[in-house]
């Protein structure tokens, strides 16, 4: 039996609004997800180093204040140099399509906007982990 | 002369001629069951159901068997009398419009200052300060946490020096000013009390709200400092200075806003807004103030959603209620305190970043919700919001839907114009009562210190949006470009706004002369006074306003309380 996808949920930075966080972290569980949410106010070193102690696939973070451009490209560094950059690092928030674009091409997943139904976040993850695992088997 | 009084007994022909020109007056449960024949009874259209934007369910008609419990003497009344249904304010907006207030604020201090000169050209009657996140955490534009953060979702307030760039050239003897803040708000408003001093305004001619409601923050958008308790014990100072000193400044405005953002429904956001009113009501008694001393400078502030009749029926209710519970728990006697003012801003959460422009008609029928709801002030939010921070152009066209429904719709012409509408009547009454059984629930736990320990609001509120967003997710609910009328590849023509990276270095760099050009060892000296201050437990009012006189920085002056008081941290729970 394939094992349960584990994802990190975190809010990065000194933004509260923790509503879609929240309604994605109910909706991975209902999909069969194992879900830990860090809570509010992480600086990129807690939140990579927590996706590093709990073993997880995947790191979701959401900024809905604007400091997405600082903060992704932080973790994502963050995940390299300490060797963790088989976690996928994907999010959301409010973030226009150009700066969305330029974070994808640094490495940085999928980033989903306002609107985004929970399940097409639900299948980006299982397909994203279905290709690691084939690829894991090859 | 004929007695025109005495009237002549009816001949058989006239009782003839009356029984056949006037047929019998109908009896009502005649026409319900003739109707009930032929009405379509499914519970769904299209999929969607007879809902509101809360989840309560609608019924297809109501009748005068809805209002059979409510008298108008007693539930509904004249405007601007108890029990307040229909308004505080005897004549509203036939003497008054409400006041157009937009919210604003970004990135440097003379960029927001630029801003507010163009707001005030195009008509707009009040200013409202929106802050960026260091500042409403209490960090410096140069702490490390700040980075990235600088300017980009409010203005930049390090020391007095900004908030003399933001009023700049602006009269604060005229102007009434809105400052949304909360945990560091006590500190904002001695800035802004001494930028008044400096111009020879004094605190009594400043007009204004400070938000300072921080039960809200931990309820709903958790922008807190330190925990509970000194917390309340701030905001008991804010009221307890300005009962003294300035009887036109309202202290708090208790918010039901960002708990609806964060995904309550109507009512939940009523009942727990209203419950934090009551719990800042105890904490000024406490302070040994009387009741109609401070009560009357209580302000609210509400969301107005999607659903029109839901958000009306919200409105009227919690009038009714809060004048009810100030007489009858509190024993106030002032009318000014126990009339409920509210200010209203359109609901953020409903608009959609697809075909951004529907969000314009949106937000006209908020509008139009808040003010046939009576409110006092109100902010039109911009179609650009689920994108950016509002463009000049969005900003424009959201600051001209008011004053279109203001002076074109013509709801402004009667007051309260939905009063006798039996679904109104009834749904208002129906939210009343919601919101009663909260409040005992609240009780229940303690009060909403206890509540807000125990995770009550956070999960009720997380539950609340799941439902929701499941509700959308599977066509329940209609969101037009989002689930409905979708298109694809529609290109987004509007302009949008962006705060350039060179903010947060001039920010800096203007705190880094500010620290050059004090006197620094004044500002020891005052923040010393400040710490000894905060452990006898003094008002700290006039102390924030030396640290601000000495342009000590708000980070400075926040660190002093941290090391004091300790900082809350949010179990995090979903």
């Amino acid at each position: 039996m394939a094992q349960r996808i584990r994802v990190l949920l975190a809010k990065p930075g000194l933004d509260g609004h923790d509503r879609g966080i929240k309604v994605i972290a109910a909706a991975l569980r209902d999909a069969g997800m194992e879900v830990i949410y860090t809570g509010l106010r992480q600086t990129p070193d807690m939140v990579v180093e927590a996706a590093i102690q709990e073993d997880v696939d995947f790191v979701g973070m959401s900024i809905l204040s604007g400091a997405h451009m600082t903060l992704f490209p932080e973790v994502l560094n963050l995940l390299k140099e300490k060797g963790a950059e088989n976690i996928h690092l994907f999010g959301g928030g409010i973030i226009p399509d150009k700066e969305a674009k330029q974070l994808e091409e640094q490495g940085v997943g999928r980033l989903f906007g306002p609107g985004t139904s929970t399940e097409d976040i639900v299948k980006y993850i299982k397909s994203v982990a279905s290709e690691r695992s084939a690829e894991a088997m090859m | 002369m004929s007695d025109t009084t005495e009237t002549k007994k009816p001949t058989i022909v006239d009782k003839v001629t009356d029984a056949i020109s006037k047929p019998a007056k109908p009896k009502m449960e005649d026409l319900k069951a003739e109707w009930e024949k032929v009405r379509h009874t499914a519970d769904t259209l299209e999929g969607h159901k007879f809902i509101t934007v809360s989840s309560v369910p609608i019924k297809d008609l109501y009748t005068p068997e809805d209002m059979a419990d409510i008298d108008f003497e007693t539930e509904i009344g004249y405007p601007g009398f108890t029990p307040y249904t229909r308004g505080v304010h005897p004549s509203m907006y036939r003497r008054r419009l409400w006041t157009r207030r937009q919210f604003s604020g970004m990135g440097t201090p003379e960029q927001t200052n630029e801003r507010y000169h163009f707001l005030l050209n195009q008509g707009q009657m009040g200013l409202s300060v929106a802050f960026d996140l260091p500042t409403l955490m209490g960090y410096d534009s140069d702490h490390a946490r700040s980075k990235g953060e600088v300017g980009v979702c409010g203005v930049a307030v390090d020391s007095l020096k900004d908030m003399e760039t933001i009023f700049k050239g602006i009269d604060l003897g005229e102007i009434s000013t809105s400052m949304t803040i909360n945990a560091p708000a006590a500190i904002i408003l001695a800035f802004y009390i001494v930028v008044a001093e400096k111009k020879g305004i004094k605190p009594d001619q400043l007009r204004g709200t400070l938000q300072n409601d921080i039960l809200k923050e931990y309820i709903a958008q958790k922008e807190w400092i330190y925990p509970p308790a000194p917390s309340m014990k701030l905001i008991a100072d804010t009221i307890e200075f300005g009962t003294r000193e300035m009887p036109l400044w309202n202290t708090i405005s208790i918010s039901g806003y960002h708990i609806r953002e964060a995904g309550s429904t109507a009512v939940q956001e009523l009942a727990y807004t209203l419950a934090d009113g009551f719990a800042y009501v105890e904490a000024g008694l406490a302070r040994g103030l009387d009741v109609d001393e401070f009560a009357p400078r209580l302000s609210f502030f509400f969301n107005s959603h999607l659903d029109f009749f839901e958000e009306i029926a919200k409105y009227r209710a919690a009038r009714k209620i809060w004048a009810r519970h100030m007489k009858e728990k509190y024993g106030a006697k002032d009318p000014k305190s126990y009339l409920m003012r509210f200010h209203t801003q359109t609901a953020g959460v409903s608009l959609t970043a697809q075909q951004p422009e529907n969000n314009i008609p949106r937000v006209t029928w908020q509008a139009m919700a808040a003010a046939l709801g009576g409110t006092q002030s109100l902010h039109t939010n911009s179609m650009d919001e689920t994108l950016a921070l509002p463009s000049e152009k969005a900003a424009l066209i959201a600051l001209r839907t008011q004053q279109l429904v203001a002076y074109e719709s013509g709801i402004t012409n009667t007051i309260d114009p939905l009063a006798g509408s039996y679904f109104v009547e009834s749904l208002t009454k129906q939210t009343e009562d919601e919101a009663e059984k909260i409040f005992e629930e609240i009780e229940r736990r303690g009060g909403v210190l206890a509540a807000i320990e125990q995770g009550y609001f956070q999960r009720e509120l997380a539950k609340s949006a799941y439902t929701y967003q499941r509700a959308v997710e599977k066509g329940e609910r209609v969101v037009v470009g989002v689930n409905k009328f979708v298109m694809d590849n529609a290109e987004i023509e509007i302009p949008l706004l962006k705060i350039d990276e060179s903010v947060e270095r001039e920010q800096i760099e203007s705190l880094r002369q500010l620290k050059q050009a004090r006197d620094n060892d004044k500002v020891q000296r005052t923040l010393g006074e400040l710490k000894e201050a905060a452990e006898r437990d003094d008002n700290l009012m006039p102390y924030f306003m030396e640290c601000a006189r000495v342009y000590a920085t708000m980070g400075e002056i926040v660190d002093v309380l941290r090391d004091i008081y300790g900082e809350y941290e949010e179990p995090p729970t979903i």
